[in-house]
């Protein structure tokens, strides 16, 4: 490897098994240059804006605006092709495959946008689709596996551990270890071994670029996220990293509530350890048995989170506070009553944590929630949920 | 300076055997059952015991030792009891211990503290499944300081400049992958498994075990004649707790003896050319 891939020293590296380690050099390798290269740059960036529909919209929320008493807007990447800020990046993941002579490509999903999107840059780009998806999630996300079917992709269901996203991580990881060399990994978060955090970080930056351009000659106050993985947090802050004006607030999964042990607020209540190839802030027992997560979201359902996320929270430049289901589906239906929006039950998350902050914020400020995603996935789950009293 | 589990296989290797070393997790299915597991795998002939410790999330074991991990998991195996269980171990028999580990469990333990216990519950080799050669820094300098090998692995993928820090770094003997992929029972061996032991043989001046789908008492015989010092034995075996769970007695004999056949396989005269 050329680098061992932290952030500070301290989170990241890639702890996987020796035989994964060429293969993630050949990547890392692969990446370095195809960044550089403008060629590959132009075609990933005339995907991006003619198939995918970038840039997307940054657009000023007067129910919000009026709610929180400021300049409240949305990055609309729930009307990005696929539903979500996904697409982004398989489609730089897919070219990458494509540009590395591999013929097949493998992802692990949690709430289905990865996995949707990662069977449509296949179908786009003419790759072998396959991918992991736990058994939980198979069953509360059916639009979604329906989507990669007609996209011509395989979905595996999994049923070992807690049938969710760590789980269908731990699987592609054995099929890559398997099936190594021929098959890339299309990692859909900025979390996992080195060079995924990164790679997935530059592939998502394009969020946080658009917004500076949007709002220049100004710029944000604070930049809100929802962090499961951490990708679209990630993509939306790294424009911003260097600058100390503008606040870079994550909201994590609170499930039933941080004091209830069943939620996903890993920078919240984890402490660091070593899950999934990297060292990061993790959800575990005291002898580090990872602990199983719950949140009403499948894409945020996870015990793990990307390594600069760690690295953000333990250097105070981003803060994380988890928010709870019924907070986040208050904030589902509340967007879709007042701006006729339905965002992902995950970006909610990112709505509700900006209404509870309310007060932070002055008539000059101006604070830009990442929608990352549509809603329509969810209606199934709110509906069971709303029916059981929720 | 080698340690004295590479003398251990060195001395193996001199009476013209291959060494047998079979795999179990601790406390699978529990902590009394891996004790008479543990005692029917030494009359069988082992050579070196090779122990995982439980772990919730093991990318790098296939569905066999991962439903043993949750076997033991379920049982309430931590790893202060799985150090008493080899406390247990060591006062029963003598045959060398290594370990096989996922990092976290390290982590939390306190990477000192770990290697510390280890040594105390006699441990001579600790191979951390999730952390390859050049991170392992930390690992080596704990490892060494209170005379731990740190055991590497390596496979036909590995190239020479890993193989290189193998050689360094390492101690014990190298894990060498017989097949690309997950622990786990496998039809076929790697074709190219002659020429990948004869490239470690060229790097590494240490004693090569094979592993990984070795399912056979004939597979066996083959990494043997492909060239390894002995053969590492998991899954197979693993599979004899699986189907025995309702009957103690019974997992115990069967695994007794399979490990025989293995033991006995490796065990005959080289069969090299």
């Amino acid at each position: 490897m050329r680098s061992e891939g932290t952030f500070g020293g301290r989170f990241g590296g890639y702890y996987v098994s020796e035989l994964l380690v060429p293969c993630l050099e050949e990547l890392e390798a692969a990446w370095l240059e195809a960044r550089d290269d403008p060629a590959f740059r132009a075609e990933l960036g005339a995907l991006l804006r003619d198939y995918a529909g970038r840039p997307t919209p940054l657009y000023r929320s007067g129910a919000l605006s009026a709610e929180l008493g400021c300049a409240v807007y949305l990055k609309r990447e729930d009307l990005l092709h696929g539903g979500a800020h996904k697409t982004n990046n398989t489609i730089g993941q897919a070219l990458l495959a494509k540009r590395m002579g591999k013929r097949r490509v493998i992802a692990e999903t949690g709430a289905g946008q990865h996995g949707v999107a990662t069977a449509m840059a296949g179908a786009l780009l003419g790759l072998e689709v396959k991918v992991f998806m736990g058994a939980v999630d198979v069953a509360r996300q059916r639009p979604n596996v329906q989507r990669m079917g007609l996209f011509g992709a395989e979905v595996v269901a999994i049923e070992q551990g807690s049938a969710s996203l760590k789980d269908a991580i731990n699987e592609a990881l054995r099929y890559w270890t398997e099936q190594v060399r021929d098959t890339f990994y299309v990692f859909g978060t900025a979390a996992g071994p080195h060079p995924y955090p990164s790679l997935v970080r530059d592939l998502q930056r394009v969020i946080g670029e658009e917004i500076g351009q949007q709002l220049a000659p100004g710029k944000p106050t604070a930049v809100i996220a929802c962090v499961g993985g951490g990708s679209n947090a990630i993509g939306a802050f790294a424009h911003f990293v260097d600058d100390p004006d503008v606040q870079l607030i994550g909201a994590e999964p609170g499930g039933d509530g941080v004091a209830t042990g069943r939620h996903g607020a890993t920078l919240s209540a984890g402490r660091p350890g070593c899950l999934h190839g990297s060292i990061s802030y993790v959800l575990q027992d005291a002898h580090g048995q990872i602990t199983e997560t719950h949140s009403v979201s499948a894409g945020l359902d996870y015990p793990g989170v990307g390594p600069e996320h760690s690295h953000l929270k333990e250097t105070g430049r981003a803060e994380y506070l988890p928010v709870d289901d019924a907070e986040a589906l208050d904030a589902f239906r509340w967007l879709a009553r007042r701006e006729g929006i339905l965002p992902a039950l995950e970006s909610a998350h990112a709505v509700a944590l900006a209404r509870r902050l309310k007060g932070r914020f002055g008539p000059d400020d101006v604070v830009v929630i990442n929608l990352s995603g549509r809603g329509d996935k969810d209606l199934d789950h709110v509906a069971k949920l709303e029916e059981a009293g929720r | 300076m080698s340690g004295a589990l590479e003398q251990h296989l060195r001395g193996i290797r001199a009476e013209g055997r291959g060494a047998f070393v079979p795999f179990l997790v601790i406390g699978d299915p529990d902590l009394e059952t891996s004790l008479a597991l543990t005692d029917a795998l030494v009359e069988a002939g082992a050579d070196v015991l090779e122990f995982g410790f439980a772990f919730s999330d093991p990318p790098a074991d296939g569905p066999v030792i991962q439903a043993a991990d949750q076997r033991a998991l379920t049982a309430g195996v931590t790893p202060p009891a799985a150090f008493e269980f080899l406390d247990a171990v060591r006062q029963r028999h003598g045959t060398p211990v290594v370990l096989l580990m996922y990092y976290n469990l390290i982590l939390q333990f306190g990477v000192d503290a770990f290697y510390a216990r280890a040594a105390r519950a006699g441990v001579q080799g600790v191979l951390v499944a999730d952390v390859p050669v050049e991170l392992a820094g930390g690992l080596v300098e704990a490892a060494e300081r209170h005379g731990v090998a740190p055991i590497f692995i390596a496979s036909e993928l590995t190239p020479a400049d890993r193989l290189a820090q193998v050689a360094t770094r390492g101690g014990g003997f190298v894990y060498t992958v017989a097949r690309v992929g997950v622990t786990g029972e496998q039809a076929e061996l790697a074709a190219g498994l002659p020429a990948t032991l004869a490239r470690l043989r060229a790097a590494v001046d240490r004693p090569l075990l094979a592993g990984f789908g070795l399912s056979t008492p004939e597979h066996v015989r083959r990494v043997r004649a492909a060239g390894a010092d002995g053969a590492i034995v998991g899954s197979a075996l693993v599979r004899q707790i699986e189907a025995h769970l309702g009957d103690r007695p019974a997992m115990v004999r069967a695994v007794g003896d399979l490990a025989r056949r293995f033991a006995e396989a490796a065990r005959e005269e080289d069969v090299r050319c």
